[in-house]
């Protein structure tokens, strides 16, 4: 009998261990998918943050380095720079990335840094139990912002890729979601090019991937997904952001 | 004496570094370390390293984390605050046992402080720094030829215990111009390299973080590094002894000021005081059993340091407060003179020349 | 035997230049040498300073409380270093611009007129040089032929019409 669906060797057999309803595990497994299918397994080192998105580590089948709290592209850019001729990518989530490790953000784009980071944006803090993150939504509440998201107190939420796609040191941003079928596999093209970029030794790129958090949303996982349909997705710029000339003929 | 040369103290770690195969440095400017970062970023890459400078303190050293787990030479080197912000990355390393090369060139604190020279890190530098229950290797120089020697060993001594070591020199040695021997690099002993990440060709996939939420591995873990800790106590604790044999005074000072002892001693001794050193070279792990033979021997200490006094608490602990122990000390980047070093303790124990 | 020299000035009338003159020709003579400038903020603008300690013993100290010997190149710093000459020791002054308002009487005080020697000379910028020169005789552990061959070798070839013009100055000095 033919195998037409299976793990794709990018990840291991440890089991998913994320809420139901969490997209991180449809995540995972696209990136998993692309490190499969460029056969780059064996020449990739990850870079997990802190988060919900730091048991990454133990689900992706390549060689893993745990960082701290915002910090996976300083990480990644000293692994990269000892190691030119491997994969390297950060998996982090939009408070690692868009909050304490801002700095690093916006710098190892703008160097051009020649590594892959993947965000994930859910628009809170999953792990520590629902806290407003950089990217929480205006009136959206929060354990921090308790009466909502107030734009006076708080200010506004962060659409980092869009910052950095004005960077020069960038070659490829897109923001992308896997609430659907169809996005899902626009999501894997976006990540698959992100790699290739790197293949190529052009320089940083960047796909954020929208994603959901049911258990501190307090929604089920069907309405989480319509939730980020509706409020999501018309704050965040969607689509292909950067595509830099050398890109396109990738 | 063909490779005499006369360099600055921080352009001597910077070449010690090259020689010690360095073949990454990530940093930022701060004074008075800078010279170290300019030093190499003109002589590395002819040595085929590369010198970043990094978007801050924090990303330099999260960068010589990514770096070190590779298994490549790697340093960074800063002053003061900027050691403060990295300490969260320090601590990782220890965490993460990775054989990276620190140098704080000592300013003075806390806050922004000066440029002085001072000894205010010794804390900071001996006790963890960073969060949870870890030590750095603490070497401290006191001249030329040690910043060229020490910077060379580090690296070594980085990779066999797997521990980050740290060089804790101040604004004084750093700006200092002195001959040092460009000694040849002794070759490195063979170290362990099967921890690396360089990508899983052929073998199992290497994680390498500091992560456990499982209380018993959590105290596993800190048993494993108390057992590194306690190996590096036993083996590595290194000082200088000057006149301290017949010794019924002893100064212990280390770096610049242990310097400055020694002329102090050479002083005692033309009045006819029995005056010693001990100059401690690691600073962690602390030098106590140098002490262990002077415990019922001698009449008093007088620790030199330049700071409030914090090195003054291992000098009392090593010698279990068996003699009174006095602090001598300057701060805010002034440095005692060796004439006020002796009056001072001429003072604390009544030595006046009369009684000689 | 030691030389501990004090040397100070405007910043860019030379002071660390000729400190590194007084080290390399510590060197040339297989010395122990220690030349530590004023570093940092400090450089820039006011008073710039360094010390220089030559020695056929190791150095233990490298902090200079009393100095054998000083140049002091305008006014503050001859405020300021005249306090921290031995009794017995050397100080050489820059007479074109220092005022001896405060004078001492336990230390050998040498008056150059060094801006107006250097303006002889054909450049302003030789002051420091001059005063070298009226401080090496009284040096223990360097002279004339040690200095020579320091400059030979930090100036170097690259610019041999500086050579001449420095030893000019040196000699000029000298004769104070």
């Amino acid at each position: 009998m033919q195998k037409v669906f299976g793990r794709p060797k990018g990840l291991t057999e440890v089991a998913f261990s994320f809420c139901p309803g969490c997209t991180h595990g449809i995540i995972m497994r696209l990136v998993g998918e692309v490190l499969e299918e460029l056969e780059i397994i064996e020449d990739t080192i990850g870079v997990s943050p802190v988060g919900c998105a730091g048991f990454c580590q133990d689900f992706f089948s390549c060689d893993f380095v745990g960082a701290a709290h915002g910090r996976a592209q300083a990480v990644g850019t000293g692994i990269k720079r000892a190691l030119p001729d491997r994969i390297v990518f950060t998996y982090q989530g939009d408070g690692d990335i868009a909050a304490i490790g801002t700095q690093h953000a916006i710098h190892t784009a703008a160097r051009g840094e020649k590594i892959t980071s993947i965000m994930v944006n859910n628009a809170i803090y999953g792990m520590t139990g629902g806290q407003m993150a950089p990217t929480t939504l205006e009136g959206m509440k929060t354990s921090t912002s308790p009466y909502g998201r107030d734009l006076v107190i708080n200010g506004y939420p962060l659409d980092l890729p869009k910052t950095i796609a004005t960077l020069d040191g960038v070659k490829y941003v897109a923001s992308v979601s896997v609430d659907s079928p169809k996005n899902i596999l626009q999501a894997k093209k976006a990540i698959k090019k992100a790699f290739q970029v790197q293949q190529a030794g052009l320089g940083f790129a960047l796909v954020s991937v929208l994603s959901t958090c049911p258990t501190n949303w307090g929604l089920s996982p069907v309405d989480s997904l319509k939730w980020l349909r509706e409020n999501m997705m018309p704050v965040y710029e969607m689509g292909e952001l950067k595509v830099a000339e050398e890109v396109k003929n990738l | 004496m063909s490779n005499r040369v006369l360099m600055k103290g921080n352009e001597i770690i910077g070449e010690a570094a090259i020689r010690a195969g360095c073949k990454l440095f990530f940093g930022y400017p701060i004074t008075p370390s800078t010279e170290i970062i300019e030093y190499l970023a003109k002589n590395l890459p002819k040595a085929g390293g590369t010198v970043l400078q990094a978007e801050d303190e924090i990303g330099a050293i999260n960068m010589c984390y990514g770096a070190a787990c590779t298994g490549t030479r790697v340093m960074t080197a800063s002053s003061s605050p900027g050691i403060s912000l990295k300490q969260e990355g320090i601590s990782y390393c220890a965490a993460a046992e990775l054989p990276v090369v620190l140098v704080n060139v000592n300013r003075t604190g806390p806050g922004l402080g000066g440029l002085g020279p001072t000894q205010s890190d010794y804390f900071q530098s001996t006790k963890g720094g960073g969060h949870g229950d870890y030590r750095l290797i603490v070497l401290a120089p006191s001249k030329a030829q040690e910043l060229y020697d020490f910077t060379l060993e580090a690296f070594d001594l980085a990779e066999k215990y797997r521990n980050p070591v740290l060089i804790l020199t101040d604004g004084f040695l750093g700006q200092m111009m002195e001959p040092v021997e460009l000694k040849e690099k002794p070759t490195s002993p063979e170290v362990d390299k099967s921890w690396v990440v360089d990508g899983a060709r052929g073998r199992e996939k290497r994680i390498i973080a500091s992560y456990s939420l499982t209380n018993e591995i959590g105290e596993a873990n800190n048993l494993r590094w108390e057992a590194k800790f306690n190996g590096i106590k036993e083996k590595e604790q290194r000082w200088e002894e000057f006149y301290a044999d017949d010794a019924e005074y002893l100064l212990v000072s280390y770096g610049t000021t242990g310097r400055i002892s020694k002329s102090v001693v050479l002083n005692a001794r033309k009045k006819g005081i029995k005056l010693g050193l001990i100059r401690p070279i690691t600073l962690w792990p602390f030098p106590e059993k140098a002490f262990i033979p002077y415990k019922n021997k001698i009449k008093g200490i007088v620790t030199v340091e330049l700071n409030t006094g914090q090195m003054i608490e291992d000098v009392k602990l090593a010698m279990d407060c068996c003699v009174p122990i006095y602090l001598y000390r300057r701060q805010g980047g002034m440095l005692p003179t060796e004439t006020e070093i002796l009056e001072f303790l001429e003072k604390q124990f009544k030595l006046s020349t009369e009684e000689v | 035997m030691m030389d501990k020299v004090l040397l100070a000035g405007f910043g860019g009338q030379g002071v660390m230049f000729i400190g590194k003159i007084f080290a390399v020709s510590g060197m040339i003579a297989d010395l122990n040498v220690c030349w530590i400038p004023s570093y940092g903020p400090e450089m820039r603008g006011g008073t710039a300073n360094c010390s220089v300690i030559l020695s056929d013993e190791e150095i233990h100290s490298p902090v200079i409380d009393q100095a054998d010997g000083g140049i002091v190149l305008n006014q503050p710093s001859y405020e300021k270093f005249l306090g921290r000459i031995k009794p017995g020791g050397v100080l050489v002054i820059n007479s074109s611009i220092v005022n001896l308002n405060k004078i001492r009487d336990d230390i050998k005080i040498i008056k150059v007129p060094a801006t107006e020697i250097a303006n002889e000379l054909g450049n302003s910028s030789i002051a420091n040089m001059v005063c070298l020169g009226a401080l090496l005789p009284h040096l223990n552990l360097t002279d004339y032929e040690k200095v020579k061959k320091a400059i030979y070798e930090v100036v170097g070839e690259k610019k041999p019409e500086l050579l001449e013009l420095n030893l000019n100055a040196i000699k000029k000095g000298m004769e104070h």
